[in-house]
């Protein structure tokens, strides 16, 4: 290939070096724009000439002559591109250092402050214990607040005038029958219902609002919160229940707990107990009542002690709260007082 | 219930460490709720005479003392008590001495004259929980000893039990030692016993006219008594077991209850000398130990003087205040009777006096106990009267209802199968043994004679706990049920989940005021009060009415928040209500209420839009009906179909300004029993219709009495499946419409389900949506 140099040649390369330095010098992006359509148009050198390309006799010339305009037309594009970020650049500069804020003030404002709502510390410790008893493998069950005599006592192996009905100070309800509708005193009736309800096997806890008639103080109050659990199933032991415990205690509060049962009374177990929760430091926290279904609240459940067997506990819901966010007045936790509650993220 | 250390190591050969002992109080069921050490030797503390005391002019309050301890020393020291005098032998602090609380006694001056030691009181040594003064010792006493061991005090420790309502027999000290002895393995002496029944007969008549509330009475007849004071040890245990020491017949009464569990009483055997239990009649008086009157009632168990049937004991519960013995009594004659639980426990509830017999009936007492009890009773009297005696031929009278042993069978199987461990059968026949039943084994058949002192047991589970408590509860194991359910939320409270979360990320709070209401708190927010139940027994009259609505609760807590500087506060409470129902049961249920200081009807009902989309939810608002106690111009009640679930808007300001509340209040009540029990099935997907939209801007004029829920219904109508969304985007009332009037702009954007809408289809979907309009009563605005 010949290397041709016409006086067109010299031109283009005259064109393109003149138009890049117009581009770079172009100060705004409008001015920027006016260079380019000049440079480019249809009256501009480059177009001048492409037009003239055609008195070019020489074929291969020609046709190297048609390359190069599009290469330069190509030359100044990218000029003009990286001219043009790098004024609109400047000019967005210009408008951000207009539009600058304070955030911190912003943070400020009420719209940004506005926090979530929350729930109350019992609904949180409640929902906490109802996903870790939903991981062992229960299903909750509800029941009324106002419950029967049936249901909160009777059923439970406290038929009338049963000495051990003075564990609990019961708030009764005014009805037909004197005595015989009552505030629950426990959760445990919500147990006969299930029974009564579900077919076996029931893995169930049981969370719930309950009644006693005591003055409130700091660490007491009429109305406040248990969890039980009911596990009924063919063979169910002792040691399961043992087991449950633990399995609880590790899940709840961490791996380095550990529980353990000391004997205890209640009408509706036997054998019942206690359970304690070892903390990491050694000591112990008393937490609830737990034992073995005894036979007659099977048989008020309408189930058959030689076929099932189970266990049940419980355990008071607002001290776990009141221990886990070291609240020292239990009241404060019923005052509806947002100055407490907004404390609880 | 109080026990002490030395009376159990008395009973049996206890390891001598107060810790161990209650660790295995602990495992064994029996929860020791407080250890109290007493009476230990305070060294340092001397016994010592006072020979005379000076007042000083300068100090009223206090005493100068010179002491001599032994050393033939003139000790001097200030004191503050005044009631010792020259001559007393009183206990002496001296110098470096710790006290019992930690304070170290040294040499301090009050007018520039020091003491040489401190004079105590009881409280300062430790020995009691409260004084009036120095403790004065026996003039007799030997000086510059210890005065402990002066008084011959024992070091000792203090088991507060708290004791579960089953185990009876541990409300004296030889239940609790006999656990004890089974668990260290060692032999249960019981009581020391040094006065077996000797002498001639002696028998007193009994009649029991009462025979199912009284099993058994005996009357056990003692001669050679003088009464006079207790011996130290007498008097200083039953101080520590907190009582008081009265004289030597009746410390040994009270010590041999608290000893063996057994309730008795000593009469003046020549004052009382038949004796006739019968039910006391109506209006009958009484004359009890403590000095009241009471007015006995038909179920109250008397025991009356035989002779003349006059009372001299409310039986269970107290003795008459007149039959007590004296400083003549010479023979006695000791009461130990069974009686029947529950009469018992209602006589002394009816006369509000819980005696320590009554609880220890109420929970029921060994009817065979009376022997060791009246052999214990006559031992520890030799002490004071050496010439008491204990005369054979005690009278014995049982009825039908005294308990006899009972035998309770329970298989070596179903042992295992309750606690879920294996325990060879030797092991539970010899732990059962070595709590008194009496056990055999017959393959596999555990059979078991209860003794008469442990009435908690009578069937086999009881008998399997006796087995768990004494293998150990710790040495049962722990295992996991192989469950084959589910554990889940069910939709209910899965749904109930998503309310709460939707309802905290509206910014609101959750309340839990109490469900109690008093007298007119309904009717103060405008809500009916008939449908309530009341509490028979409340805590307080303003908590005797259980509540129909969550409004009162929150509306008082939401102006608690108000006047304590938090005016913006938006609460919101998921709880039970509970009308009165036809039922034996209220009609409980599950509701919501939401209020907002400073919310209006726009803040309610945005709420109520995201609780029904966060739930799948939709209801009617139906503003023809005004819900009670809202304002009537801005709320509505909730509908689906026909039934109400709810209202929505705002408080009534009436009510509002009745409470104090400054401001609207925006509230929001609704049913959960509906709306959280619903099961919504999953949305099915519809294509993505990718044909050019149009947007038809239509401004109506209406009517005001014409909700524009009337008219919007009327455009979904006629804009058919073309219809893509429509929103109200402009409400203008004034000039250019009509008073009574105003102008509902809507726009409805429409898209083509085939195609995309051409012009004339576009024209004739506006022509209908017009005419629709014009039926609603709403005409096109010019």
């Amino acid at each position: 290939m010949t290397s041709a140099s016409t006086p067109e040649h010299g031109q283009l390369a005259q064109a393109l070096a003149d138009g890049i330095v117009q581009i770079r010098e172009a100060t705004t992006s409008d001015q920027l724009r006016t260079i380019v359509s000049a440079l480019t148009g249809k009256k501009g050198p480059i177009a001048s000439i492409k037009s003239s390309l055609g008195k070019v006799a020489d074929i291969e010339a020609r046709k190297e002559l048609g390359q190069l305009v599009n290469d330069a037309l190509a030359a100044l594009g990218v000029a003009t591109d990286g001219r043009s970020r790098e004024l609109r650049a400047v000019e967005f500069s210009s408008q951000i250092e207009s539009e600058r804020v304070d955030m911190t003030e912003i943070a400020m404002s009420a719209n940004v402050e506005r926090r979530l709502g929350r729930m109350h510390l019992v609904t949180q410790a409640m929902e906490r214990l109802e996903d870790v008893f939903i991981g062992l493998g229960f299903q909750i069950a509800e029941g009324p607040e106002v419950e029967t005599d049936f249901y909160n006592f009777e059923a439970l192996n406290m038929p009338p005038s049963h000495p051990a009905r003075s564990m609990w100070d019961t708030l009764f309800v005014e009805s037909d029958v004197e005595g015989s509708v009552v505030l629950r005193t426990h959760t445990s009736p919500v147990q006969i219902r299930v029974m009564q309800d579900w077919p076996p096997p029931i893995y169930a806890v049981m969370p719930g609002r309950v009644f006693r008639k005591e003055t409130p103080d700091a660490t007491h109050m009429p109305v406040f919160h248990q969890i039980e659990g009911l596990v009924i199933d063919r063979g169910i032991t002792f040691a399961d229940l043992a087991g449950t415990i633990e399995s609880f205690t590790k899940a709840f509060f961490g791996p380095g707990f550990t529980s353990r049962l000391r004997p205890s009374y209640f009408p509706f177990t036997e054998p019942s107990a206690e359970f304690d929760i070892r903390r990491h430091d050694g000591t112990w926290i008393e937490l609830g009542g737990c034992g073995m279904v005894h036979p007659h609240v099977l048989r008020a459940g309408g189930l058959d002690p030689n076929e099932w067997s189970g266990f049940a506990f419980g355990f008071g819901i607002d001290r776990m709260a009141k221990e886990r966010h070291g609240i020292n007045d239990i009241r404060d936790m019923y005052s509806d007082d947002v100055r407490f509650t907004e404390q609880f993220s | 219930m109080k026990i002490l250390f030395s009376i159990l190591r008395e009973m049996a050969d206890l390891p001598n460490d107060p810790d161990a002992v209650a660790l295995a109080l602990n495992s064994l069921g029996l929860a020791v709720e407080e250890m109290d050490v007493v009476g230990v030797p305070v060294p340092g503390v001397v016994t010592a005479r006072i020979m005379r005391m000076e007042k000083h002019p300068d100090a009223a309050k206090v005493t100068r003392c010179f002491v001599d301890a032994g050393d033939g020393e003139e000790r001097h020291v200030w004191c503050g008590a005044t009631n010792m005098q020259p001559g007393d032998v009183v206990p002496l602090a001296t110098l470096g001495t710790t006290m019992p609380n930690g304070m170290e006694i040294a040499r301090r001056g009050i007018l520039g004259i020091d003491s040489e030691g401190m004079l105590c009181s009881e409280v300062e040594l430790g020995l009691s929980d409260e004084s009036s003064g120095l403790l004065i010792l026996p003039s007799d006493s030997p000086l510059g000893v210890s005065p402990f061991d002066v008084l011959g005090i024992e070091h000792d420790v203090i088991f507060d039990l708290d004791l579960t309502r089953n185990r009876a027999d541990c409300w004296g000290h030889l239940g609790v030692a006999r656990d004890l002895a089974a668990h260290f393995g060692v032999p249960l002496r019981g009581p020391r016993i040094a006065a077996a029944s000797s002498g001639s007969n002696k028998s007193l008549d009994v009649v029991i006219d009462a025979p199912e509330q009284c099993g058994s009475f005996t009357i056990s007849y003692v001669s050679g008594v003088s009464v006079g004071a207790s011996p130290r040890w007498v008097a200083s245990r039953l101080a520590h077991l907190g009582m008081r020491s009265i004289n030597n017949v009746v410390d040994a009464s009270n010590l041999v209850m608290l000893e063996t569990n057994q309730p008795n009483h000593a009469y003046d055997a020549d004052v009382v000398s038949s004796f006739r239990v019968r039910l006391a009649n109506a209006g009958e008086t009484l004359t009890t130990l403590d000095g009241q009157t009471r007015t006995l009632h038909a179920d109250d168990l008397l025991i009356c003087n035989g002779s003349s049937n006059a009372g001299v004991g409310l039986a269970g519960v107290m003795g008459d205040l007149h039959s007590e013995i004296t400083d003549k009594t010479t023979a006695l004659a000791i009461e130990s009777a069974w009686f029947s639980p529950d009469p018992i426990r209602y006589s002394a509830i009816r006369h509000g006096l819980r005696s320590e017999a009554s609880i220890r009936f109420e929970r029921g007492t060994d009817p065979n106990a009376w022997q060791q009890a009246a052999e214990r009773f006559v031992t520890i009297l030799r002490e004071t009267c050496p010439d008491a005696t204990l005369h054979a031929g005690a009278t014995v009278v049982q009825t039908a209802s005294c308990p006899v042993p009972v035998s309770v069978d329970v298989s070596v199987k179903r042992i295992e199968s309750l606690l879920g461990v294996h325990i060879e059968s030797e092991r539970i026949v010899s732990i059962l043994n070595s709590i008194g039943f009496v056990t055999t084994i017959k393959g596999d058949v555990v059979t078991s004679i209860v003794p008469t002192w442990r009435p908690d047991c009578s069937q086999d589970v009881d008998l399997i706990e006796e087995v768990a408590r004494h293998f150990g509860y710790d040495n049962i194991g722990k295992t996991v049920p192989n469950s084959t359910v589910h554990g889940r939320l069910s939709n209910m409270q899965a749904r109930r989940r998503i309310l709460r979360r939707v309802l905290v990320g509206l910014g609101l709070d959750e309340a839990m005021p109490s469900p109690f209401l008093a007298a007119g708190d309904l009717a103060t927010v405008g809500l009916p009060e008939d449908n309530v139940l009341r509490i028979a027994n409340p805590l307080v009259a303003e908590e005797s009415i259980l509540r129909t609505s969550l409004r009162p609760g929150v509306l008082r807590s939401l102006k608690y928040n108000q006047s304590h500087r938090a005016p913006q506060i938006g609460l919101w409470e998921i709880g039970h209500v509970y009308p009165k129902s036809d039922q034996q049961l209220p009609d409980e249920t599950e509701q919501l209420i939401i209020v907002v200081a400073g919310g209006n009807v726009e803040t309610s009902l945005a709420q109520w839009n995201a609780i029904c989309d966060a739930l799948s939810v939709g209801t009617q608002l139906d503003q023809s009906r005004i819900p009670a106690g809202l304002h009537a111009g801005r709320s509505a009640t909730l509908a689906r179909g026909k039934k109400v679930v709810g209202v929505v808007g705002e408080v009534d300001p009436l009510v509002l300004d009745i409470l104090g509340i400054e401001g609207r209040v925006s509230i929001l009540e609704v049913d959960l029993s509906v709306i959280l029990n619903e099961e919504p099935k999953p949305v099915q997907a519809k294509d993505i219709n990718r044909y050019p939209s149009s947007d038809l801007d239509l401004a109506f004029v209406m009517d005001d009495s014409i909700p524009a829920s009337t008219l919007q219904r009327a455009l979904r109508q006629a804009a058919g499946k073309q219809l893509v969304s429509i929103d109200l985007f402009d409400v203008y009332r004034g000039k250019g419409v009509a008073d009574g009037f105003r102008s509902l702009a809507f726009r409805l954007r429409v898209q083509g389900v085939e195609a995309t809408l051409t012009e004339s289809q576009l024209a004739e979907l506006q022509k209908s949506c017009v005419a629709a309009a014009s039926k609603a009563g709403a005409s096109l605005r010019a």
